[in-house]
């Protein structure tokens, strides 16, 4: 491998995550920190820790300069950005190369290429990636957004060239609706992004949110199978797993491969997600987009086929080629993710920040915690709010649920609130037991079952 | 003449401003009424509105806008 250090350009449990990754390959690992982190596990762990300025993220973990600068203080060959933070952004990518070190992730052309939200949807269909049903693009006026409704039907989303994140959305039922929403929708686009740009997509209605994994070394594109994410709430994903519960065999191969053909159509280096709406009546899959970077939900994956991503991803920044061929990736039984956030699900999920007085991790085969935390951390208020992921792997869906009940059980945080008794309700649930959930689910799953057991008084938001 | 302080409910990020190219909710001086927000406390990426909670002559602001506070922390104090 052509590098033997590499920089955390991130924190909590994903810069931890790494760094075990890294000293496993027997990388040097050089961790930065804001003033808020300097006291963090990952800063613990690491071999080398250098600060990188105050608490808000803008001056310290988004601070291109501070976190160059820092690299090239280490000497380090090459900079992991983790997820979130500068994970998608392309001139950050860019400068990581131009400082001469490698940047752990696909090429800046690739990021900027997937990263625009118009132009991705026409990569995918270029490479015969189903796409929603919608306009090729922006449309220019209300004459030619009617005569493309008019085609795909109602409902439809009108959304902004520029949004993204749930940001710029609207959702017409009928013409009138659509009359009445496409210029303000147009003017509010204008004003919130300074681009009034729209496409049009039909709205799938209780649909699935699943996403295909894939490695890219520039050469060889492999899938690592699918994972489903439709336990969402507010657009966050809440609880994860792999392989999507009745997902049927053929449609699996036909998903797996289109995201393969999209990788191989931008020569992808390096581990991605293509993520896709699947509708179970109709059977038919649509592309929304693609993450061009490790995700929180990756040991889902890891625990079903044997695979170490961030190690992968490492490997193929060091100039390797994958080490594994398609056929040799294969689903061996079922895992769940629960992502335990420092939020108090009975107060309309209020976070609390604030120190970890007890930790106690529940430990057996098939049960893995990837957490910062340890007993006398403190939490602090700065960042999101997610303090580990909980993945438990089964032989099957139904050992796998059995077993992450026992695990939640053995889990215990004391000193801050926890999702936990979210994660304790989902997993006795009968619905989320027969795999009966769409994107949709969880919200009204809350505001009804959640609210009701948790005594009614309780305010749900 | 009293003094009365305004204290930050949560830990986190102190903003002055609804977004960053708008106008202070308040500045140094102003009258406020107990229903006025001051400010936004963000925490852990969610934003929660500060109210004066009390009547007053005048705010003075303790903190600058995007300051890190802690919960607790006196934000701001107001002659009754």
């Amino acid at each position: 491998m052509t590098i033997s250090s590499v920089l955390i350009a991130n924190r909590g449990e994903i810069a931890v995550r790494i760094i075990r990754a890294a000293k496993a390959l027997g990388l040097r690992t050089v961790q930065v920190y804001s003033h808020a982190d300097a006291g963090s596990l990952a800063v613990q762990l690491a071999d080398e820790a250098i600060d990188i300025g105050p608490p808000a993220a803008k001056k310290s973990y988004l601070n291109i300069e501070a976190v160059l600068a820092a690299a090239r203080a280490a000497k380090v060959d090459a900079i992991h950005p983790g997820y979130g933070f500068l994970s998608e952004n392309a001139d950050f990518a860019e400068a990581v190369v131009a400082a001469g070190m490698k940047f752990v992730g696909p090429d800046a052309s690739a990021i900027r290429l997937l990263g625009d939200k118009v132009v991705a949807r026409q990569v995918a269909a270029r490479a015969g990636v189903p796409t929603v049903p919608g306009s090729d693009g922006r449309v220019s006026d209300i004459t030619e957004a009617a005569a493309i409704v008019a085609r795909i039907g109602f409902p439809v989303m009108i959304k902004a060239a520029a949004g993204g994140g749930g940001r710029g959305i609207r959702i017409a039922h009928t013409l009138e609706d659509f009359e009445r929403h496409f210029p303000q929708a147009s003017a509010e686009a204008a004003a919130a992004f300074g681009d009034g740009g729209l496409y049009i997509e039909k709205v799938i209605e209780k649909a699935r949110h699943v996403e295909v994994q894939i490695l890219g070394d520039g050469r060889n594109f492999v899938h690592c199978y699918e994972r489903e994410c439709s336990l969402q709430r507010r657009r966050q994903k809440v609880w994860e797993e792999a392989p999507a519960a009745g997902l049927p065999a053929d449609v699996r191969e036909s998903l797996c491969d289109s995201a393969v053909a999209l990788a191989r159509s931008v020569g992808y280096s390096g581990a991605g997600t293509v993520e896709y709406l699947y509708d179970d009546a109709s059977r038919d899959f649509y592309f929304i987009e693609v993450n061009t970077r490790i995700q929180v939900e990756h040991p889902a994956t890891e625990m079903i086929t044997g695979l170490d991503l961030v190690q992968e991803m490492l490997r193929i920044a060091g100039g390797q080629p994958l080490s594994v061929r398609q056929e040799d990736i294969s689903i061996a039984g079922h895992a769940i993710e629960c992502r335990i956030n420092a939020e108090d699900p009975h107060r309309g999920f209020m976070p609390g920040p604030g120190t970890v007085e007890t930790l106690v991790v529940p430990r057996g085969e098939g049960i893995r915690f990837d957490t910062m935390l340890f007993a006398g951390y403190t939490v602090p208020p700065f960042y999101d709010s997610l303090l580990g992921k909980l993945i438990v792997h089964g032989s099957d869906r139904a050992a796998c649920l059995a077993k992450l009940r026992t695990a939640l059980a053995g889990l215990r945080i004391t000193g801050i609130p926890t999702t936990v008794p979210l994660h304790q309700a989902l997993a006795a649930d009968a619905d989320v037991a027969a795999g009966r959930f769409h994107t949709r689910f969880l919200e009204d799953w809350l505001e009804t079952k959640f609210a009701a057991s948790a005594g009614g008084a309780r305010e749900v938001a | 003449m009293s003094k009365a302080e305004i204290k930050s409910p949560l830990p986190g990020m102190f903003y002055r401003r609804p977004s960053p190219d708008s106008a202070p909710f308040k500045n140094d001086g102003d009258a406020v009424s107990a229903a006025d927000v001051i400010g936004i406390v963000e925490v852990m990426k969610s934003f929660h509105e500060v109210t004066a909670g009390i009547d007053g002559k005048a705010i003075r602001f303790l903190v600058d806008d995007a300051d890190a506070v802690m919960a607790g922390q006196a934000l701001a104090e107001v002659e009754a």
